[in-house]
């Protein structure tokens, strides 16, 4: 468990993070809580040259309301998240979700930005992201921008982040109701299925996590549902490829994202 | 006078363990220490068609590399002998310090790296160029053994490692079979298990040129038995040259019993450097290479006449004992579990049929219960299984079948069909005890009122019985043991009264700092202050079988008892000369002797001083009070117990959850009652987990897919109910202390007992087994299926 040599550098601002990037390219990792990218590092399974530290960088651990939106930055622990009285205020589900995020620990040193950007298939925020239809913040030299969360997670570890953007703040809007239920992998404590189900204007939204290479609005289960969970979760995996491995092949994956999507339905009827 | 004994006094050792004082092997740092790091074989299976290490010796801070060729000759030996049925002995391969020719299983050892540093040793590692050409790998031991099966040991034809029988002629329970009234038949598969110690295995090697010696420090359950096996079998050292020294142990499980091949590779480098070498297994290493557990591919089949008693029991495993032949991995599916068949029955007709088999695996040894947890879980697996299909009580079947109470004392032993004599026994009593507990009849009312609710409950028994303090060493050696299993103390009055005793036997989470000193103190009266307990040094201990098979007390304790005889034998023939009185005419309590009927007496520490000032003392007699004893026990013990586990199973995912578990264990007689409990609650954790959780898998081309604490399911507190326990005893009536082991009871009673559950919530709808780990899914698929 020792990892490669790499440089390592704290970054003051963003735009020093920024051109650090830029300037060293694929060389060069953000590291913000450490709790996905040390693991990777000391199993030489990722060997960055340099590590470009934005975890004390001022202004990205705050949380606000803005209008009908809270904001999170990027460098929020899981255990603030947990524990915000403006994200307990706007959206509940979220701080119940970073409560389920891994051990004390995990949840005082990983992020929401550092989660968010590792995009693991099974990790528990993205659900709560997409079916509250947040925005998330990024920055890149060529400046500002804002990725819908529909449109960030791409595949395995994979998001729409360009090379050198980092991910600043999420904007959520606030919601009245919203639950998330995971079935727990035995070993690592991730999501084998998560799902989270939010009230909106429309009706529900739904987001699952862990079911499929990257967490999903389930939409079919959305336009199904007219009160009649078991029907409308009957949609869960519909269109989707769904994952197999050591915990769950895929037709009971498949099953159990039903069984979530339809007990998370009926939790928040 | 019992001061100590029977006390739930608090652990010493904990003092140090929890503020972060202990003194594991990790922590310590020698002058000029180097590092070192391994090349571990990705491949299952490969040859080795060349290694480059020249761009690793040329990085910065490498001190010395080494491959399989500088070391080829040596290989750790395995430390039982257990012969084919022909008389053929087993096949033992050598199995070298590095790899040579050929890598047999994943995380074999190829190349070692000696820096300046452990950074250095992990860079230089990466720098070494391995030409592997990967065969075709064999992970299952019933696999291993068909035709054409891919061959892990060139020389050995079908990757046998032995046939082994054990119990009445086959013929004859083949017949009691054929004829039962109904026969109970069931494939196990006992998965194989990691046994993840806190503490990562951890070596350093110390050469010291000016006096030719060698020092080990080892993060071992066993340091003589290492400094044996290492010196006389491995590297052809005089023993008196090598100390072998284990302070903290964090855990072992068994795991930290046996000579691994990493520590006769630093102990052989260190001299070729003439420096300290340190080298420190990481989680992912340890995962590889810390010898497993278990792994058994099984039938067996019990049969019943018509009024539920036990006619004969049948059993054929193929036993997976990995690429090499761990120190004690073949006694484990023989004489530690092909004799424990007879369970707590009366069973007349037993047969055990053990095919042992290499694959390309890492090896498989003891792991807490080792060979038993295998054997109690399919017998009582069967007995579950069976009443529900004769539709009998699964506690009645058990009562029908149950040896009566016997003391050893008043009523003799009882002789099993399978070598053993069981010492003491009262399976009734535990057996009422835990249905009081848990309110049986209440139990199945609830069961039914949630069945009509669409609830899963289940309820499930196992009423085991183990075997520990594995002896005499004359039986153990006719059986293939290559070491006795005795145990040595040496008790040292020091001059002022205060006692050092050194025991054999080592601690390594089980609290013998302070459990020792409670029997020790009382025995002599004197306060536990003024009691320590030395372990784990082969310069202070003179010699010692180590901590296994929960023997520590039962032999290791009886060793000390015995010591401590002969300084009381002693003392008062001092005694008797300071009082002017014949010894007959004294009496010991409280610390000090004291003439019958008068208050005349001299205490303890006053005798001790005379001993070592011996102006005033009995003529003919030498001075000193000081003490070494060996004791090899007449038997094994026989501690029992029954659990009981109740389970809920969520109907929609096939979710399993523990919502009771009661049990009440006798183990002898108890000097501390909270390390047993601990002993025991820790055991039912690991039993557990071997139930619903654990399982290290391999694929199809011998990758291990488990090899992390995120895919590998290690039981957590919050998987458990609290537990709920209690105690019967029946001593045993062999050892002085009258104990039995405590250590593995938990890991081999439990494990049934939530199997056993599982299939009482859903047998009714038609499921007939569900193999371990008992996962969501498996259940869930035997639901739909
Ligand atoms: C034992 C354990 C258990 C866990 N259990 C869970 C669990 O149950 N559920 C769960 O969801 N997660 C779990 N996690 C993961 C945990 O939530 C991590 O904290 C999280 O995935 C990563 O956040 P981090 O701040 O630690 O990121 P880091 O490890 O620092 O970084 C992760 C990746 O994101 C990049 N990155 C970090 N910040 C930014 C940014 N602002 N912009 C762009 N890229 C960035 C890094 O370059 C790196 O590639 C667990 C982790 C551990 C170690």
């Amino acid at each position: 468990m020792i990892p490669a040599k790499f440089e390592y550098i704290k970054a003051s601002s963003v735009s020093e993070a920024l051109s650090l990037l830029n300037k060293h390219g694929d060389e060069a990792q953000l590291l913000s809580g450490g709790h996905s990218l040390i693991p990777a590092i000391k199993l030489r399974l990722n060997q960055p040259k340099m590590v470009v530290d934005i975890g004390k960088i001022p202004g990205l651990d705050n949380i606000s309301e803005e209008g009908n939106n809270i904001v999170i930055g990027a460098n929020c622990t899981h255990h603030q998240i947990a524990t915000s009285s403006v994200v307990q205020g706007g959206v509940n589900v979220l701080a119940q979700t970073a409560k389920e995020i891994g051990d004390i620990q995990v949840r005082n040193k990983g992020t929401i930005g550092g989660s968010l950007a590792h995009a693991d298939p099974a990790a528990d925020y993205p659900a709560v992201i997409l079916a509250s239809g947040a925005k998330i913040e990024v920055e890149g030299s060529g400046g500002k921008r804002t990725i819908d969360a529909t449109d960030f997670f791409m595949g395995i570890f994979e998001t729409a982040l360009e090379d050198n953007e980092m991910i600043i703040a999420i904007h959520i809007p606030k919601s009245s109701g919203g639950v998330y239920l995971k079935f727990s992998q035995p070993a690592s404590r991730f999501a084998v299925v998560g799902c989270a189900a939010i009230k909106n204007d429309n009706g529900v939204s739904i987001g699952l996590t862990g079911v499929a290479d990257c967490a999903y609005r389930a939409s079919a289960v959305e336009s199904a549902y007219n009160g009649d969970a078991k029907a409308a979760a009957a949609h869960a995996v519909d269109g989707i490829e769904v994952m197999s491995d050591n915990f769950a092949s895929s037709e009971y994956r498949a099953h159990l994202a039903k069984v979530y999507t339809e007990r998370a339905l009926n939790a928040l009827a | 006078m019992s001061n100590y004994i029977g006390q739930s006094i608090k652990r010493r050792e904990d003092d140090r363990f929890i503020t972060g004082k202990g003194k594991y092997t990790d922590d310590i740092v020698l002058p000029k220490m180097t590092h070192l790091a391994f090349v571990r074989s990705p491949y299952a299976h490969a040859k080795i068609n060349s290694i480059d290490t020249k761009a690793a010796l040329a990085h910065p801070g490498v001190v010395a590399v080494y491959t399989g060729e500088d070391c080829g000759n040596f290989g750790v030996p395995c430390g039982w002998q257990v012969n084919f049925k022909n008389g053929d002995t087993m096949k033992e391969p050598t199995h070298p310090l590095l790899a040579v020719g050929k890598a047999k299983h994943v995380g074999e050892n190829v190349v070692a790296i000696i820096a300046e540093t452990l950074q250095d040793a992990r860079d230089a590692a990466e720098l070494v160029e391995v030409d592997y050409e990967e065969l075709p790998a064999v992970t299952n031991p019933n696999a291993a053994i068909q035709p054409g099966a891919p061959q892990v040991h060139d020389d050995i034809p079908n990757n046998v490692v032995f046939d082994f029988a054990l119990g009445n002629p086959k013929e004859e329970v083949d017949a009691a079979i054929d004829g039962a009234n109904h026969v109970t038949k069931l494939d196990f598969k006992n998965q194989r298990l990691a046994p993840n110690a806190i503490e990562p295995r951890s070596y350093i090697a110390d050469y010291d040129v000016t006096v030719d010696k060698y020092t080990l420090y080892t993060s071992t359950q066993n340091p003589h038995l290492i400094r044996l096996l290492m010196c006389a079998f491995v590297l052809g050292l005089p023993e008196h040259k090598v100390r072998v020294i284990s302070h903290d142990v964090g855990g072992g499980f068994g795991s930290k019993i046996y000579h691994y091949t990493e520590e006769a590779l630093v102990t052989w480098a260190s001299k070729q450097i003439g420096r300290p070498i340190k080298w420190t297994s990481d989680r992912s290493e340890a995962f590889l290479t810390d010898a497993h557990g278990r792994d058994y591919v099984t039938t067996a089949e019990m049969g019943f006449d018509n009024n539920g008693k036990i006619v004969a029991f049948r059993v054929h495993s193929d036993a997976n004992l990995g690429a090499y032949l761990s120190t004690f991995s073949t006694a484990c599916p023989t004489y530690l579990h092909a004799t424990l068949a007879q369970g707590c029955y009366t069973t007349p007709l037993i047969n055990i049929d053990v095919t042992a088999t290499f694959t390309n695996t890492n090896p498989v040894d003891a792991y807490r219960g080792a060979g038993r947890p295998e054997m109690t879980y399919m017998i009582e697996h069967l007995m579950d299984t069976a009443a529900l299909e004769m539709k009998i009580d699964p506690v009645e079947l058990r009562k029908i079948n149950f040896i009566p109470a016997f003391d050893g004392v008043n009523q003799p032993g009882y002789q099993t069909q399978v070598a053993l004599q069981y010492d003491s026994g009262d399976y009734h009593a535990t057996l009422d005890r835990a249905l009081e507990m848990v309110g049986y009849d209440q139990f199945r009312k609830d069961q039914e009122e949630a069945r009509k609710n669409g609830k899963l409950l289940g309820i499930g028994f196992s009423t085991y019985i183990e075997a520990c303090g594995i002896a005499p060493s004359a039986v153990v050696g006719s059986l293939g043991a290559r070491a006795g299993l005795y145990e040595s103390a040496h008790v040292r009055v020091q001059p002022t009264g205060s006692v050092s005793v050194f025991t054999g036997s080592h601690s390594h989470g089980q609290g013998h700092e302070t459990s020792y000193a409670q029997f020790v103190a009382d025995t002599l009266g004197i306060p536990m202050e003024n009691v320590d307990i030395i372990h784990g040094d082969t310069n202070e201990v003179a010699f010692g079988m180590g901590t296994y098979g929960s023997r520590s007390l039962a032999v290791g304790g009886s060793a000390i008892m015995k010591s401590l005889d002969k300084i009381l034998e002693k003392g008062a023939k001092i005694a008797a000369h300071k009082l002017e009185a014949a010894v007959e005419d004294l009496e010991y309590a409280e610390g000090k002797w004291t003439v019958k009927g008068t208050d005349k007496s001299i205490a303890f520490g006053d005798v001790s001083l005379t001993a070592y000032v011996p102006h005033d003392y009995p003529e003919g007699l030498e001075p000193g009070l000081d003490f070494s004893s060996f004791y090899d026990p007449a038997n094994f013990t026989y501690p029992f117990g029954t659990h009981i586990a109740i389970v809920e199973i969520d109907k929609d995912t096939g979710k399993v959850t523990l919502k009771r578990f009661i049990a009440c264990d006798d183990v002898g007689n108890v000097i501390n009652p909270m390390i047993v409990e601990g002993q025991i609650h820790g055991g039912v954790a690991q039993g557990v987990g071997q139930a619903l959780l654990e399982g290290v898998d391999y694929d199809e081309n011998g990758q291990m897919i488990t090899g992390s604490f995120m895919d590998y399911a290690m039981p957590r507190a919050d998987d458990f109910p609290f537990f709920e326990t209690d105690r019967k005893v029946t001593p045993c009536p062999h050892n002085p202390l009258g104990v039995k082991g405590a250590g593995e009871a938990g890991a081999i009673g439990s494990t049934p007992a939530v199997a056993n559950a599982v299939m009482d919530a859903i047998s009714h709808l038609g499921i007939k087994d569900i193999q371990m780990p008992i996962t969501s899914e498996r259940v869930w698929k035997a639901m739909n299926s």
